[in-house]
This record gives structure tokens, sequence and C-alpha cells, in this order.
């Protein structure tokens, strides 16, 4: 396990990212870490970006991170992807939700979308293990659009144990028991589905 | 959230739950506040315990005044507010300060440095030095917890409010707090105190509190010089650093090795404990957020010391920002500096805050817009109507200020008609003796109260307009019209806010008056529960569209540049999401070829 790990979580208000980092701090203490998240909300009822910092170590002292020291970005929406990538050290791991929540400057504005093989290229650049998961695509094929976020959460699982960031006793089982904490108990049936199948799509 | 179990208790809270259940834990009887970000979840939170009283108030002020009633009458109390919250409140702030109170009284302050949702930066703490009362800043939840406790304890040694003093990343940030009982304090409510000496501030009563308040400044300030929540981390001589709240951790982090004078209350300042850290090391430094508050005040000490000469006077610390600026200073060597990545991310579209998808401020708006007035705005959603292509806001400064700014244009001689507009919430916040003035001075200005049945911005807090208190109870519905009518103005007019002709035709009407008329635009926040249910995605009739783009001007982001081109003009037709559009029919009322369906087309089909 490494001794210390900075997760970005990048997103639009509305995509669960808060829910998401909520489970992953309180994955970090189950684990043995201190953790320590710190959100920025504000505007992102309106349809602004939405971060949320994340991080696990053996002593965390700043809440947030600082520029050039994220080690993991899970990006929800495409263009937050890119938008937050000044953030990242070489190398960082990159978990993008292939989905476009194309803002009013594109749907009626006239700016233009990033295309997908930009985001792959750019993100090629940092590192060779950007991994891009159909969040929105799995979720509603569960049945639940909204368990996107599970899904992601469930690829990021696999990928930090397959990296190397954290040993295999950091079970499965750790993270679905945080999850079941947080989520009323009529969706962990869909949300135990959505985690398994963001593990087996990366 | 009640737990009677022996051991410890840890759980992730913010720092807002945090000093919520630290308030709780302290036995606080009465709450009150206006909501205001970053501080508003912490009555959210507060307002779910057992066996308290918690309640939004009209605004700051009167919730200071209310927490001060309390605590005359015996009851551990507590007021919460964001940091241009404390202006308001201030005059009751202040005189808090001069008679102090029967039981502990605790005013938090979140500040807002980088301004994440605030119109200013503003570092609370000179408030504190101002009024004379303690100030005590957590460095995290765990503190934040902590200090409430520590600071009704304070407020009842000394007889003082004290005020708590917070930042946004406190606030919002979420680590382990292990939680405490609460105290059980005396049930029984005590006689009313009738020491007039003490608590009515007539200018002799006062002219005899005035050294008291000195002589219990110097008192707190010898308390500080043993008080746990000052204490020093010793560590390597050759530099010393005084820090406080969140800068604290900023410290650690790049500083690990350094020696550290961590201040949990940073006013009054214990001045022999700062000589003694300042004697044993070689160097001294302060890392403090926005004002060289503490750095100014060792200055005055007499003892060399460095801060904002080196770490930035305005915005939000981070690790980066102090170990950059201290690599700069040449604190630590190059070898310290963390370089950025190179990677060019190409052009992104910006994705600015607007008014959601079916909006009740929408349509007013749009119909602003093309009267091409002059707006003065106020603080609440409304005040995205800046955003183009809506465009429809000239001033905005703080609560309350559109009517008396429009109010002031008009007696400048300002030859076009001025508009105020504002919210529900704000105009009981202090919207109402603006409006007074308005029709008592005679100006002909036009009044536009958005009343959106609840206080959104800050995440649906319930106001006098709604029927419901904090703690969920059924009360009485102020109605914004009467009290307009009681106010003095002649000409006031409710109309449904979905109602696009109905605004125009009003606002076209009062523009030929000379007098103070207000429009009441009212229609449920589309986000609120019972809006919901009522939520039909309209359609667009493919073949009626020809891309005139009348739709776009709107700001929906429900509406899109569909891929179908209109085969004359060459123009993207109009697309709505159904996902996003809650059927507010506002771009069916001004689609000229009526290509966008009405709710009762959309649901026969």
């Amino acid at each position: 396990m490494k001794e210390a790990i900075n997760f970005l979580l990048a997103g639009v208000g509305g995509q669960g990212t808060i829910l998401a980092s909520d489970v992953l701090v309180n994955v970090g203490l189950a684990a043995g870490y201190q953790a320590k998240q710190a959100e920025v909300h504000g505007m992102s009822q309106r349809g602004g970006s939405v971060t949320s910092h994340v991080r696990w170590g053996k002593m965390v002292y700043s809440p947030l991170i600082g520029a050039g020291e994220v080690d993991v970005l899970l990006a929800f929406e495409k263009a937050e992807a890119l938008r937050n990538l000044s953030q990242l050290r070489y190398g960082a791991l990159a978990v993008v939700n292939m989905q476009a929540i194309e803002p009013i400057t594109v749907t009626s504005g006239g700016q233009p979308y990033p295309e997908d093989d930009h985001l792959r290229a750019t993100l090629a650049q940092i590192s060779d293990t950007a991994t891009f998961v159909d969040g929105e695509g799995i979720a509603t094929g569960l049945g639940n659009v909204r368990a996107a976020n599970v899904v992601l959460l469930g690829a990021l699982s696999a990928l930090l144990e397959r990296e190397g960031y954290v040993g295999p006793e950091l079970t499965r089982d750790v993270w679905l028991d945080v999850i079941t904490q947080r989520v009323p108990p009529r969706y962990m049936e869909l949300n135990r589905r959505a985690f398994d199948a963001g593990r087996t799509a990366v | 959230m009640i737990e009677t179990r022996t051991e410890p208790i840890v759980r992730m809270l913010s720092g807002n739950e945090a000093v919520a259940r630290g308030a709780w834990e302290a036995g606080v009887a009465v709450a009150s506040a206006y909501p205001g970000t970053p501080s508003t979840e912490i009555l959210e939170e507060f307002a779910r315990f057992p066996g308290v009283y918690a309640e939004w108030a009209t605004n700051e002020k009167v919730a200071v005044d209310v927490a001060i009633g309390a605590a005359y009458a015996g009851k551990r109390a507590l007021t919460t507010m964001k940091h241009v919250g404390l202006n308001v409140a201030a005059d009751a702030f202040m005189y808090a300060a001069m008679t102090g109170a029967e039981a502990g009284l605790v005013i938090v302050s979140a500040d807002d440095p980088a301004m994440h949702s605030s119109q200013n930066e503003q570092d609370n703490r000179t408030f504190a030095k101002f009024a004379r009362v303690p100030c005590i800043e957590p460095a995290d939840s765990q503190e934040a917890k902590d200090f409430t406790v520590a600071a009704y304890a304070l407020s009842e040694q000394f007889d003082t409010p004290v005020l708590l003093r917070l930042t946004t990343r406190i606030c919002h940030s979420a680590t382990a707090v292990t939680l405490g009982e609460r105290i059980e304090l005396a049930a029984k409510t005590p006689k009313f105190p009738r020491n007039t000496e003490k608590y009515v501030m007539v200018p002799a009563n006062a002219r005899r509190r005035r050294p008291v308040i000195e002589q219990r400044l110097h008192a707190i300030a010898q308390a500080a010089e043993i008080s746990p929540l000052n204490r020093v981390e010793p560590g390597d001589r050759a530099l010393g650093i005084i820090t406080a709240g969140v800068a604290y951790q900023y410290a650690k982090e790049v500083f690990p090795t350094a020696s550290v004078l961590k201040l949990g209350m940073t006013w009054p300042l214990p001045e022999g404990m700062i000589r003694a850290f300042a004697a044993s090391v070689e160097r001294l430094i302060v890392i403090e957020e926005l004002d060289p508050f503490i750095e100014e005040a060792v200055r005055l000490m007499g003892i060399p010391v460095e801060g904002k000469a080196i770490f930035p006077l305005t915005g939000e610390f981070d690790p980066r920002v102090v170990r950059e600026s201290a690599v700069a200073a040449g604190l630590l060597p190059e070898s310290a500096h963390v370089p950025l990545i190179e990677v060019d991310p190409g052009p992104l579209p910006a994705r600015p805050p607007v008014l959601c998808a079916g909006c009740p401020h929408r349509g007013a708006f749009y119909v602003l817009n093309r009267l091409k007035v002059p707006v003065n705005g106020d603080i609440g959603c409304y005040t995205l109507g800046l955003i183009p292509p809506l465009s429809a806001m000239h001033t905005c400064g703080c609560m309350g200020a559109s009517i008396g700014v429009a109010h002031g244009a008009a007696k400048a001689g300002s030859p076009e008609r001025h508009v105020a507009v504002l919210g529900d919430s704000t105009f009981f916040h202090s919207g109402i003796p603006a409006l007074v003035n308005a029709v008592y001075n005679r100006s002909p200005i036009i009044t536009i109260i958005l009343d959106n049945r609840v206080t959104g911005m800050t995440g649906h807090q319930d106001n006098p307009g709604t029927g419901r208190t904090l703690q969920g109870e059924q009360t009485t519905v102020v109605e914004i019209e009467p009290v307009v009518r009681a106010l003095g103005v002649r000409h006031v007019t409710t109309v449904p806010a979905f109602d696009v002709d109905a605004i125009e035709t009003t606002l076209k009407a009062y523009l030929k008056l000379d007098e103070p008329a207000v429009l009441i635009a009212r229609e449920e926040c589309a986000l609120l529960p019972e809006a919901r249910k009522r939520w039909v995605p309209l359609e667009v009739v493919s073949d009626d569209c020809n891309g005139c783009t009348l739709c776009f001007r709107i700001g929906c982001p429900a509406i899109l540049k569909g891929a179908e081109l209109d085969e004359k003009t060459g123009r993207p037709k109009a697309l709505i999401d159904a996902a996003l559009c809650t059927g507010c029919e506002v771009c069916a009322q001004l689609c000229p070829r009526d290509a966008i369906l009405f709710r009762a087309d959309v649901t026969e089909n």
C-alpha cells in the first residue's frame, strides 16, 4: 500500500461526486489511513463544475491538494477531466467516465466540445494508465443511470489494486460496507451490482 | 445521531457538522441564524438534535439579538452566519460585547477566503478585536467541535460573547472527529435578570461597563497564556512559525520539522507565550490567510517577524501556495519546488453557473433584457440574471441593496426608470426597510420580487413565506403582497412567474407611472419536491421550427441546438433535452412559429 494517495474527483453538479468522495474518504479510514476530504460546491446546483479532494495518508494535514500533486483523478465527465489536468502529476492514474454533459456555452453558445480522440491523446501525455469507463451506459443497463458514480468507484477500486496503490487487504467488501452505510437499503442491491460492473469493466 | 456507548465513536464530519455537534454537546438550548455559504449547514445540522430550539431568523442582526436574548435568559445560545452576515449583525454583536450575558453566547463567523460564494473577502478576526471579545479558530473538524465546547466555557468564565471564526475550508472539509457526550445543564429556566446596570446600555450604564470590558480583555489575555487552545510544537530552532486555523495544516505539511506556535485563540493574543516562542527560534514567520492580523500584533510587541512579505494577502492558501511562496522567499531550497505538468488541455467550453431549466426567474429577466432598463440586483440565485444571454443585471452589492441603490439612482436624476430585483427571502431579510424608504421618500422605482417560495441559493431553506420552520413545524405564512401594500405601495401586482406576457404588460404599465410600484412574480423553485412532481418535458415540432434562435435567448440549459438544419436558413433547429426540461413553457410562449408544444399538447400526445 502506498503511504499516501491524493485523489481529485471532478464532475458536474448532480452527478453524485459528493457521495463518491464521501465513500472514498471513509474507505481510506477503513483501510487504516488518516483521511480528509474537501468539497468545493458553491454553484454546483446551477450546473457548474464540481471538484472534491480526498487524501489518504499516514498523517494528513492539509485537506487540499496542491496543484501538481494529484495521484488519482476520478473524472465523472469528459470536459471536466481535461479542465483539471493541470492538477495532476506525471504518471497519475486517471479514471474517466466517458459521459459528456455539454454546458450551455456548447448547447446554445456554439463553443466546441472536446473530441474523444483529443481527450485520449492528451491523457496519454500524462500517463499510460488512463482508463475510460462508460459509467452512464453501464448504470443505464443496470436500470438506473444514477448508479454511474458507484460504477466508477468499482472501476477505481480495481485499478487502485492493479496499479499497486493499495494491497489486496483493501477488499471489495470494505468498499461495499462503506457504500452500504451511505445509501438507502432499497438501492443496495443496485449499488452492489453497479460496483461489481465497474470492477469488471476495467 | 445520539449514541450512548462507552467506547469512543469516530465520525467523518465537516467542520460545520462538528460545530453543530459541539454546540449540542455544550448544552446549547437556542440557536438562530440566517443561511449563508459557507455557514448554512451548521444550523441545519444542529436543528436535528433532540431537545434544542433552532430557527431561521429573517436576518443576521435579528439572529444575534435572538441568541443574546436566550443567553440573557440563562440558556446557552448559538448564532451562525457567513462573514458578511456579521456586517449586518455588527450592531447587536457590539452591544453584546458590552453587556455580556447570563449564559454562554457564541457567534460563528464563516469567512470565505477566495470568495467562493461571496461578494467580498474580509477577515472577521478584526471584528473580535474591534468588539474586544475573544476569537477562537479551529484548524480541523475535531477542533471545530472541541473548540465550540471550549468557547462556551470561556464565554461563561469571562462573561463575554465569543467569536468562533471558521473559513470555507474548515466548514466544508470532512475530517475524523471523536464524539463526546452532551453536558446536561440545569433544566430549569432561571428568572430573567433585572440587572439594568448591566443590561440597559444607556450612556451612564455603558460608561460604567466600558472599563469592565477592558479589564475582561486583559484577564482573557492572561488566561490565553496557559490556555490549552494555544500550544507550542517544538521542532527545529532555525525556523519558528506562528499560525492558526487551516493555515496550520499547510504550515505542518510544508515545514514538517519547524517549531510551531499554533494559536487556537487569535484574540486576545498570549504575549508572553509569543515572546518566549520568538526567543526560542532564529527566524520567526507568521502563516495566516487574509489579513496580517497576528503578524501586525506580534510586530507591535517589538518582535521581528515576517508574514505577508512572504505569503499572499488575498485568496485562499493551499500547500502549493505556501510552499512556492516559501521557495521564492528562500525559506525552502529550490529543490522543494513542485513543477507543474506541461500538457495543454486545449480549448475547453466554459461551464458557467446558470439559472436552472425551469427556473421561475427566467421570464422576468427575459423581459427586463428586452425593456433595456437599468436593473439593480441583489443576492440570490437571481443574481445569475447577469449571465448572457439574459444579461439583465447592472449592479449587485449585498443583501437588500437593490431597492436602496435603485432609489438613490432615481434621486440622483438618472433619467431612466430604475428597477430593483430581489427574492422573497432577501425581501424579508433587508428589502422591507429599503422599500419603506422608497415609498416615504417618493421615488418612481419599480421593484420586482421574485418569489420562488424558498431561500434558494443556499440550498432550499425555509423562510417567513414558506409556512414551515427550520425544525419542520407549520407556521404562519407571511404573504408578501399584503406586506407591500401595508408599506404604502399603491401599485402592487402578483403574477405567475411563468407568465411572460403578464410580466411584460405589468412592467410596461409601471413604466408610465410616477410612483413606486411592485411586481411580485411568484412560482415555486423548480427543484422543490412538489414542483418536481409537475415536471412535463416539452417537445419541439421539428417541421415547424425554422432555426430562428429566439428560444436560445432565454439561456435555458434544456434548449439545445439540434443536429438538424432548417432547409431554407441552414440554421440548427431547436431541440429540447427531455432529461432537463420541466415544462415551464417560457420558451413555448416566445416561439413565433408555435413550434414548441405546451404541456397540454405534449401530454395529449
